[in-house]
């Protein structure tokens, strides 16, 4: 119905798309690209590899300072729940890389064409959980 | 009239290839410590240390920490300037960022110096 006025009112193609387009983008509803998917979670991991920054250093000064507080951060990253977290933030840094060294590939027009640049996002997702997978195995 | 605010987008190039000079650094010292890693048969805490103790490892993981610390910088601020519409939000995020960055600077020579 509403569609129907809107083509009343505006017979100009230009007024008409204007009328009918989506006035907002609902994430949950729209299909994103691959290329789209990997950047979201660019950025997404980008944000959260900064905000475990202080756990981090935190963990390195342990396992520096004495023979004791290196045994602590072992025995900390052995439990369970903490190498699911570990093994997540090293999933979010290697496919920040990947999608990084994709970036750098774009910067000198590698792979800008849309087959490409679709088909580099798919080996970016496959590389960094291949990455992960075979970390995981190694700390298991 | 322009509209410039001190929390807008006034630095284009600079940045990008910052960005890009410091992720290449930090690509090249994760293949490092991977190799060295690798190349460790035990990690105790003798060769973890060890590992750190040379002038040219302290060196090379402060480049890439540094490196890292500026590149978190540009990727947080590109994040604010995206969704923190409210410029004095915005601008206490900033100096959050930053003063977090510049102490991880200065905690991360304090560990690597401890050594």
């Amino acid at each position: 119905m509403r569609l129907r006025r809107g083509v009343k009112k505006n017979s100009n193609p230009l007024r008409l798309h204007m009328a009918t387009r989506p006035k907002y983008l609902n994430l949950l509803q729209i299909r994103m690209p691959v290329p789209a998917v990997v950047s979201i979670m660019h950025r997404v991991s980008g944000a959260a590899l900064f905000l475990v920054l202080p756990a981090l250093l935190a963990w390195w000064q342990c396992s520096l300072s004495s023979p004791d507080t290196f045994d602590a951060s072992k025995s900390f990253t052995a439990m369970p729940l903490v190498k699911i977290g570990i093994l997540l933030l090293v999933w979010g840094y290697l496919h920040h890389l990947c999608a990084g060294v994709r970036h750098l590939a774009s910067d000198i027009d590698l792979g800008t064409e849309l087959k490409s640049a679709r088909f580099s996002s798919w080996l970016v997702l496959a590389v960094s959980i291949v990455l992960t997978l075979l970390i995981a195995v190694r700390i298991w | 009239m322009v509209n410039r605010a001190v929390t807008g987008a006034h630095y284009g190039l600079r940045d990008w290839l910052a960005q890009r000079v410091t992720a290449v650094v930090m690509l090249l010292y994760t293949l490092l410590i991977v190799w060295l890693l690798l190349a460790t048969p035990t990690i105790d805490h003798d060769t973890w240390r060890g590992l750190f103790a040379p002038l040219w490892m302290k060196l090379a993981t402060l480049l890439c920490l540094l490196s890292l610390y500026f590149h978190a910088w540009v990727g947080m601020r590109n994040i604010f300037m995206d969704y923190i519409k409210h410029g004095g939000v915005r601008l206490a995020l900033y100096a959050v960022v930053i003063a977090a960055l510049i102490a991880y600077a200065g905690w991360s020579a304090q560990i690597l110096w401890s050594i």
